[in-house]
């Protein structure tokens, strides 16, 4: 039986967790005695909250970090990081909602609810020690998100992205609790940070040990929407509203891939040799399939998913590298692309309009003249996911070559570095439209709300920002890294 | 002491300037116009202290600023200009005004976004000619992109999107390969910075293998950007497209990054690859001179035609870099700045043509002299400097380059010496379509001669084109030491000996390459320092 003393330090290293839950909890409440008129308010209390969560994380950081509930909560550099991401994201998630479930006239308290539930899982996953408790996080997360993706309930699109990310997801899920089941049972014992010394110490079954990699692999792979594992990526991503496809393609992503990285480096690096080359062929298709894809598509929201597609495989590129600088480049690039990647989405997320109609390259001749600042806040998003210099997308991507680069891994470089021209064709092709193209007549622009100018502001100060003066961030991930792998 | 952070403002100061374009209202182009003017004179008269500062003689770097930039991969904000960098700062800075002015009519859509382009393209330019840091380089060489992808896109001619398109995925296909090497480069040497790169390579040897793959991949971005034959298919259509101020600048200025890298990054750092594959691309650089010759003979829109005469001229450039000797790397040089004037005034005088019937077309000129003698007197002497008569600009470059190669490689000098023969058929020819002969087309009658700006503009560019040519030597001058000290990297690799320092005395490693008496005496009358 715990202390009271241990049990209140439990809850202090878990207090982000904590924070978003009761957010969570207070949010489905406070929505049964709100009018409809007033729900709006419900988006801000979710915001604060997501800011309470950033505040018990910048007390984490600066206080003494640990294990939490006999080992199973891990709080460190690294925990520390994806967990700001995560909660950035959320943040400018939740700014970008507030105004178009407005729009959409579908104001409910329980998508910020959920939100705040589904971060509340990845943080969990960011900052899991224990595999059980990792898989914990991953359920709640993705429950939430299912639910999420078919908030648009008279939408057929929406409700197919909902059934399918369902079925889909379970199926994945249920891949990686075979595969901790097999670690258990070749290891005994589903504790991250011992897996290995277990794997070292006794003669206990490699193969084993190997499958269940590879069913972890699988599971988490389905979640960062790895090729093979991509295939229901677009049409979740397109058909989910706009603002959920954001956090989709961000939060949910960043602690996935950071589960990963717990898993691959600290509990299976002797394997190294053999998940190097699974990760590089994943990595080789997932960066062809998504440009390839994307290069045919009209719907920007389609194309911007199979761009996300292409980006995991960028990431893959720093992860196969397998050394501490890796993990820098790794968090590094979830950083940069989560913040320029919820800011494409959100700005899809207004030009759409009303049920999301106008998603059509074609929608947005023109819109350089018709609305100049959002135009050119979207081309800052779409040049940073392209990799222009002077933005994050640039130094994500140069930070994951040098890693591999480094790793003596040249070809996955150069494959990478073709496919991010071969990118460029249709992130400019947009830009192409809203700036060469004469501005399409059936298109007027509606205003842009304050929520959204704020978040969208956040998101492009931040993307120019970690493009100009990465070298505080990049610290971090460096420490973070070293944290993660010194153990 | 020259002012510290003088090349900081110098490549920042137009950037500042851009916020001061949105003080303005949308409608006031007048205004635009003219804040647009200021900020870039301002900062060619910031620019002229560089001259006042530089010591000539000296090999290394002057105005140098170094600070840290991202501590953790070892990232330094390091600028700094030698005798080569120098004059293409000022090139930049002088051609920027140039090409505001040209346009000060034409453009009459989204003017602000026009003149902020022009001023963003501005301080990438002078950004890549004074970085020392490998990153801080390719940061500023991918900037370069987007203003004149937007130049072409938005205020281009009929193709402008395919053309714009094309120019970008050709350019960022050729630089995302050169971004891996420099990648490379620094897991060899730990270091982004070029003078640390180049004591550790001087300390090192490559294996033979990886110095041709980053050799190659340098050169390759290198030379889309010149752009050497064949991956020149890119420039006539940008060329043709963009707008007059977006020629000037590309034709100016962009192509010279090219020619600058090569000189820069691929001479020095990587000798003995260079020495490998200089037959190779001297021998494409020829096959450039004489296609872009000819191609350019048979044009029938003066503005491609024109477009290839610098697939020609660079052909020029390439070779005399490639020839591996003082006096014709210092050809080169001199001609990357006399084609950027004497091309880049081509490309103004065809604009004023355009301004005023908005065609390209040759058959849809002629007999133009009758109309606008002045302008048109001005055109025939900017074809006469762009066709190298001496003594005006264009023949001290193209000289030095046959001259200089000849001492090593009379058959390269021999073939690219039709080059000069050729360009004097294309652009006279061209000339006496537009301008000699009956007026054939009745619009042609009543063309006004130029306007007082178009004669400023003119009057500057031919003075330029004058004093180059006479006042050579106080180009040369400056530029000799540090052409000489690239030449000393080179020359052991190219006479199979090894490292050795050489007499750092420029007259003595000139003779050391110029075997024949006779041009001993030549070579120095024309690049010997005249102060």
């Amino acid at each position: 039986m715990p202390t009271l003393g241990e049990q209140m330090e439990n809850l202090r290293l878990l207090s982000p967790e904590v924070i978003l839950c009761l957010f969570g909890i207070l949010i489905m409440i406070a929505d049964a005695f709100t009018p409809k008129a007033k729900r709006k308010w419900l988006g801000w209390v979710s915001f604060l909250g997501v800011i309470g969560a950033l505040a018990a994380e910048y007390t984490l950081a600066r206080g003494p970090q640990g294990t939490a509930y006999s080992g199973l909560i891990r709080v460190d550099g690294f925990s520390i990081f994806v967990h700001v991401v995560v909660l950035a994201a959320a943040g400018l998630g939740i700014l970008g909602s507030i105004d178009y479930l407005e729009m959409e006239g579908i104001q409910r308290g329980e998508y910020y609810a959920l939100v705040m539930f589904a971060t509340a899982g990845m943080g969990l996953m960011a900052g899991a020690n224990e595999l059980v408790m990792a898989f914990l996080g991953l359920e709640m997360s993705s429950i939430a998100t299912y639910i999420l993706a078919g908030s648009r309930k008279t939408s057929a699109r929406s409700n197919e992205a909902s059934l399918k990310y369902f079925l889909l997801g379970s199926f994945a899920t249920a891949f990686f609790l075979y595969g901790v089941a097999m670690t258990y049972g070749a290891t005994g014992t589903t504790r991250i940070d011992l897996i290995h010394d277990k794997l070292g110490a006794a003669g206990h079954a490699p193969s084993l040990a190997v499958l269940a990699l590879g069913l972890i692999f699988v599971g988490l792979g389905f979640k960062v929407v790895i090729a093979p594992f991509q295939v229901y990526g677009p049409d979740v991503y397109e058909g989910a509203p706009t603002p959920v496809t954001a956090l989709l393609a961000s939060g949910p992503k960043a602690a996935a891939f950071a589960l990963m990285v717990r898993i691959f480096y600290v509990s299976f690096p002797t394997t190294g040799s053999l998940w190097f080359w699974a990760v590089w062929i994943s990595a080789v298709l997932t960066m062809c399939i998504g440009n390839f894809a994307a290069l045919v598509q009209t719907n920007v929201k389609r194309m911007l998913a199979y761009s996300s597609i292409a980006h995991a495989g960028y990431i893959l590129v720093a992860f196969a590298a397998g050394t501490a600088y890796g993990v820098a480049a790794v968090l590094f690039y979830l950083a940069a692309y989560s913040l320029m990647k919820v800011g494409a989405f959100l700005v899809l997320a207004h030009l759409g309009q009303r049920d999301e109609r106008k998603l059509d390259i074609k929608d947005y001749a023109g819109l350089g003249v018709k609305q100049p600042a959002l135009a050119a806040c979207f081309s800052l998003f779409l040049f940073s996911l392209l990799g222009l210099p002077a933005t994050g997308g640039f130094l994500g991507k140069f930070f994951a070559f040098q890693a591999a680069l480094d790793a003596k891994i040249v070809w996955l470089v150069v494959i990478a570095a073709i496919n991010s021209v071969i990118g460029a064709y249709y992130y400019l092709r947009v830009i192409v439209a809203m700036y060469f193209w004469d501005p399409a007549e059936d298109y007027t622009a509606t205003p842009v709300a304050p929520t959204l100018v704020f978040g969208l502001t956040i998101a492009a100060l931040g993307t120019v920002w970690l493009g100009v003066l990465p070298a505080r961030v990049l610290d971090l991930a460096q420490a973070a890294a070293a944290n993660l792998l010194g153990k | 002491m020259p002012f510290p952070i003088l090349l900081t403002v110098i490549t920042f100061l137009p950037l500042v300037g851009v916020p001061a374009l949105f003080i303005l209202r949308d409608s006031d182009h007048e205004g635009i116009r003219r804040a647009a003017l200021a900020i870039s004179v301002i900062e060619f008269a910031v620019s002229l202290f560089l001259l006042r500062g530089f010591l000539p003689g000296q090999a290394g770097y002057q105005f140098e600023e170094l600070h840290a930039w991202i501590p953790a991969v070892n990232i330094h904000y390091h600028l700094g200009v030698d005798g080569i960098s120098l004059f293409l700062v000022l090139l930049t800075t002088f051609l920027t005004p140039i090409s505001i002015l040209c346009s000060w009519t034409s453009i009459h859509d989204r003017v602000r976004e026009f003149f902020i382009a022009l001023l963003v393209i501005e301080t990438a330019m002078i950004g890549v000619f004074v970085s020392l840091d490998l990153f801080l380089f390719f940061v500023f060489w991918e900037l370069t992109l987007i203003p004149m992808y937007f130049l072409i896109g938005v205020w281009g001619h009929g193709r402008r999107i395919y053309a714009a398109l094309k120019f970008i995925l050709y350019t960022m296909f050729g630089s995302i390969l050169m971004l891996v090497a420099i990648v490379w480069l620094y897991n060899l040497s730990g270091t982004f910075d070029l003078t640390g790169i180049q004591s550790f390579l001087h300390g090192t040897q490559l294996a033979p293998r990886t110095e041709l793959l980053l050799f190659g991949a340098f050169f390759l971005a290198f030379a889309i950007k010149v752009p050497l034959f064949p991956l020149h298919t890119w420039l006539p259509d940008a060329h043709t497209e963009a707008p007059t101020a977006g020629s000037v600048i590309l034709a100016g200025v962009m192509l010279k990054l090219g020619t600058y890298g090569i000189l820069r990054f691929c001479l020095p750092l990587f000798p003995h690859a260079a020495a490998q594959m200089a037959p190779l691309i001297a021998t494409l650089a020829i096959v450039g001179i004489i296609y872009g010759a000819l191609v350019a003979t048979v044009q029938t829109d003066l503005k491609r035609l024109v477009a290839y005469t610098s697939v020609s001229h660079l052909g020029f450039v390439v070779l005399g870099l490639f020839a591996f000797g003082t006096v014709s790397i210092e050809g080169a040089v001199f001609q990357m700045l006399s084609h950027g004037v004497s091309t880049g005034a081509l490309f103004l005088a065809v604009g004023m043509l355009y301004d005023r019937r908005h065609t390209y077309e040759i058959k849809e000129f002629g007999g133009l002299a009758t109309p606008m003698p002045i302008l048109m007197s001005y055109f025939v002497f900017i074809c006469l400097s762009s066709l190298a008569l001496p003594p005006l600009n264009g023949f001290i470059g193209e000289f030095l380059i046959l001259i200089g190669t000849y001492q090593g490689h009379p058959v390269w000098a021999t073939w690219a010496a039709t080059g000069a023969i050729l360009s004097a058929i294309y652009l006279l020819w061209a000339y006496q379509r537009v301008a000699l002969g009956e007026v054939t087309v009745e619009k042609n009658k009543t063309l006004p001669d130029a306007s007082t700006r178009e004669k400023f503009i003119l009057v500057v560019m031919a003075v330029t084109i004058i004093v180059m040519g006479i006042a050579s030597p106080y180009f040369t001058h400056r530029m000799e030491a540090s052409t000489n000290a690239i030449v000393q990297e080179l020359n052991p690799v190219a006479l199979g000996q090894k490292q050795a320092p050489k007499p750092a005395a420029a007259a003595d490693s000139r003779r050391a390459i110029l075997p024949g008496e006779s041009s001993t005496v030549i070579a120095p009358e024309i690049s010997r320092g005249a102060r």
